[in-house]
């Protein structure tokens, strides 16, 4: 909002210097034609311009650092613009006179001195604004040394304006030099076009255009200027003239070389206009390959863009991208060409027994056009193949058509290859993203399945004054299938569940809760536990895929009559501790795997057991995770150092037992980072 | 990590594995008998000698042929298991569904009895 302020504020101030310009200039021609004495400063009409020059130079540079994004055309289109208005106001004022005739007015002095200070405000104006906008032009891609050669001139320019505001005697030899000096830098810094080359074809035609227009009417206010000064100092001597004003002068010079070497400039570069241009497209097409990788969803895009680039930046006539990966019919991607005639050619090169890249076993870019003069009825005369590598896997060749003979060069070779080796690694770029994606979306589904199987789990275990219950599970980073479960069914029987499922992930936890659904609804209704294993086997049967199954144990403690009714189905033995043999042992009862038989023969292979309990009797149920864990010699921790533990500990309560336990198996396999589910269910009886 | 060696001896196709079986080596296992069944093997004998472990999954694939095996008349004998993996087998109940040898004669006599 400031500069916006004192940018209408140096304009402003502009005007009303020139408004005093005029004021004062008039009345002085006016005195001296009358022979009267103005009584103002023979030196103030000059100090007046040279503010007026000063807003107007400060008044456009603010202007021009305001708008950033300008582009060169709209700079150029800016500094025609306003031509075009000095020189329509110029035309206007010498259409008034030449309406008026040669009347008193038109030959009056204070009139022509009038229009000559309207003209030369104009010009000023132009100049300033031409001046301001071949600045951003000379600086755009500026060097050091240019900046400051630049601000010198600048500075030394304002600088001149002192030597006019003051009334100095007039001196040849240093207005000449003064003038010389400027002209000499102005050339030197009129060398730097380097934005003509960021032109295109258009825009260099509509610059040709604005800058010509531009020198005409630079040519023609200053021809109006120098006529109406010429008929002015005819009338008299006391006006303000411009034509010994160095800072004026130097100005129109240099604006004036600027634009013509401009001119030339983009004249002569028009024929090779279009070489920069190509090369600009290979570059943004090289971006486009690189950027495929990120924006594009799946590789056939990858492919299109690649076929479309080569295509567009070698200009052929055709061709064809064909793909092998993974499946055996490769993939052809066509560009003006059916695929029908792509095939034809390929399997001519093939039936020429051409070693080349069309037959994917060479790996080196080649010319194949000598081999298309034998094929009939082809419209194509050059054909130019590249492989694609990803992973240093060749997975397809690009080909390149054009029905001119010898249609390629050494240089669009270069160029597609590397923009096939651009595609080629797009393409692995994709598929690792691809990769990473998917097993982002597996550890997703992992902790999702974790989720599910933590919430499987009892929160609460059932009690009991005849006896005290433990449990824990702990899975590795993958999901496991360890379950285990309580269930009250009247006031003196409970029945207990560990399984474990095999396989991992989340089919094990969705097995997981199948089984829970199986105990929760079978343990209901006091069955027994063989009877529990067959219709627990059966369900299971129809829902778990092959090769999976369920190993169990089940057990129902009745409190009455103080005795466990077991079965087990493939689980671990249950580890018992008799307190008053004070000795630990394995269970090992016959009874395989749920899911294991399809048929009813299962009640075959399962039997029920029971024992009774006494009072520091110690049931221990865990899952293979524990006795399978091994420690770094490869050993197991195995049922023997699991029951002598037991022994030792066995005055303890369910939950230091498990504890004590879970601290040993650590202390055995040496690392927390435990590579399998631990699961134990500890029962004492008081 | 696990290696299968095979070796056919009058008419009896002999899959050796030498190593651990784990949830992803036993699709390896699975690939195995299989490419054996594809080929035309009614006798199929597994060498356990050099099996140091197996995993669930390992016994998953032994048991997901019982039924197929047993519909097709194609007899299977494993052998040669050490104290450990053995137990795993019978703590499933394995050993109760699959046919289990001491060493290679017994197995080839089972083979050829069944």
């Amino acid at each position: 909002m400031r500069t916006k302020a004192i940018i209408r504020l140096l304009f402003t101030v502009s005007v009303v210097f020139w408004l005093a310009l005029v004021l004062i200039d008039v009345s002085i021609v006016f005195s001296a034609s009358n022979n009267l004495h103005s009584g103002l400063p023979s030196w103030l009409p000059n100090v007046v311009l040279d503010l007026f020059i000063l807003a107007l130079f400060f008044y456009y540079r603010l202007k021009f650092d305001r708008d950033d994004v300008l582009n060169f055309v709209d700079l150029l289109w800016r500094v025609f613009a306003t031509g075009l208005v000095a020189t329509v106001v110029s035309l206007v004022l010498k259409l008034i006179e030449y309406l008026l005739g040669s009347t008193r007015l038109t030959t009056d002095v204070v009139f022509v001195d009038l229009i000559y200070l309207i003209n030369l405000g104009l010009m000023v104006g132009f100049l300033t604004m031409a001046f301001t906008a071949w600045k951003r032009l000379i600086l755009y891609q500026k060097s050091k040394w240019l900046l400051r050669l630049w601000n010198f001139f600048e500075w030394t320019l304002l600088l001149s304006l002192l030597y006019n505001a003051f009334d100095f005697p007039f001196v040849e030899g240093l207005f000449w030099s003064m003038l010389s000096f400027f002209v000499v830098i102005g050339l030197v810094l009129s060398a730097n076009m380097k934005w003509v080359a960021y032109l295109n074809f258009r825009q260099k035609w509509t610059s040709l255009l604005l800058l010509l227009l531009t020198i005409f009417y630079l040519l023609y206010i200053s021809f109006t200027n120098s006529s109406i000064v010429e008929v002015l100092s005819g009338m008299t001597p006391e006006f303000t003239n411009y034509r010994f004003h160095v800072f004026i002068l130097s100005l129109m010079t240099f604006v004036t070389v600027y634009s013509i070497f401009s001119f030339l400039v983009i004249l002569f570069n028009l024929p090779t206009t279009s070489v920069f241009e190509q090369k600009l497209e290979e570059v943004v097409n090289f971006q486009r390959i690189s950027q495929s990788i990120q924006t594009e969803q799946n590789e056939d895009s990858v492919y299109n863009i690649l076929l479309e680039t080569s295509v567009s930046t070698v200009f052929a006539d055709a061709a064809w991208l064909e793909v092998k990966s993974g499946n055996p019919n490769a993939k052809l991607f066509t560009y003006k060409i059916t695929e029908r005639e792509s095939q034809d050619i390929i399997n001519h090169l093939k039936a020429k027994n051409v070693k080349g890249i069309l037959d994917q076993g060479s790996d080196k870019t080649k010319n194949l056009s000598k081999h298309l003069a034998t094929l009939k009825g082809c419209r194509f005369r050059s054909i130019l193949a590249f492989p694609i590598y990803v992973k240093g896997e060749n997975i397809g060749t690009l080909a390149l058509l054009k029905e001119l003979a010898e249609g390629f060069n050494r240089e669009m070779t270069k160029i597609v290859s590397t923009f096939a080796n651009q595609a080629g690694i797009s393409i692995e770029n994709f598929r690792l993203m691809e990769e990473a994606l998917q097993n982002e979306r597996y550890k997703e589904e992992l902790k999702i399945a974790k989720m599910v199987q933590k919430s499987l789990l009892p929160e609460v275990l059932e009690k009991d004054s005849d006896f005290e219950i433990a449990a824990f599970s702990e899975s590795a980073d993958e999901v496991g299938g360890d379950y285990y479960d309580t269930l009250r069914t009247n006031d003196h029987r409970v029945s207990l569940i560990v399984a474990d499922v095999s396989g991992k992930g989340t089919t094990a936890a969705f097995h997981m809760s199948q089984m829970k659904g199986i105990f929760h609804s079978l343990a209901q209704d006091c069955i027994k536990p063989d009877e529990f294993m067959c219709r627990a086997n059966q369900a299971l049967v129809y829902c778990l895929e092959r090769g999976s199954f369920i190993s169990a144990t089940f057990f129902t403690i009745n409190t009455h009559t103080k005795t466990v009714h077991y079965a087990r189905a493939g689980h671990c033995p249950l580890l018992y501790y008799n307190a008053s043999r004070e000795k630990a042992e394995y269970f090992k009862d016959k009874g395989i795997a749920l899911g294991m038989v399809k048929n009813r023969s299962y009640s075959n292979f399962i039997e029920a057991n029971e024992f009774e309990y006494k009072s520091g009797d110690i049931m221990v149920l865990y899952t293979d995770g524990v006795t399978e864990s091994k420690n770094d010699k490869g050993e197991q921790f195995g049922y023997d150092r699991l029951a002598d533990i037991l022994v030792e500990i066995h005055d303890l309560n369910p939950g230091e037992i498990q504890d004590h336990l879970m601290k040993r198996l650590y202390e055995f396999s040496g690392t927390t980072n435990i590579n399998d589910d631990y699961t134990t269910m500890i029962v004492k009886f008081t | 990590m696990i290696h299968i060696k095979r070796l056919q001896e009058d008419g009896v196709d002999i899959i050796a594995l030498i190593g651990e079986i784990d949830a992803s080596s036993s699709i390896e296992l699975d690939l195995a008998i299989a490419k054996s069944v594809g080929e035309g093997f009614s006798k199929i004998l597994v060498d356990c000698n050099s099996l140091e472990y197996i995993s669930s999954a390992g016994l998953g694939v032994f048991m997901s042929y019982i039924e197929e095996f047993k519909d097709q008349n194609i007899k299977m004998v494993l052998f040669g298991m050490n104290e450990n993996v053995a137990n795993t087998f019978e703590i499933l109940g394995l050993n109760e569904l699959l046919k289990i040898g001491k060493d290679k004669a017994q197995a080839k006599s089972m083979v050829n009895e069944l």
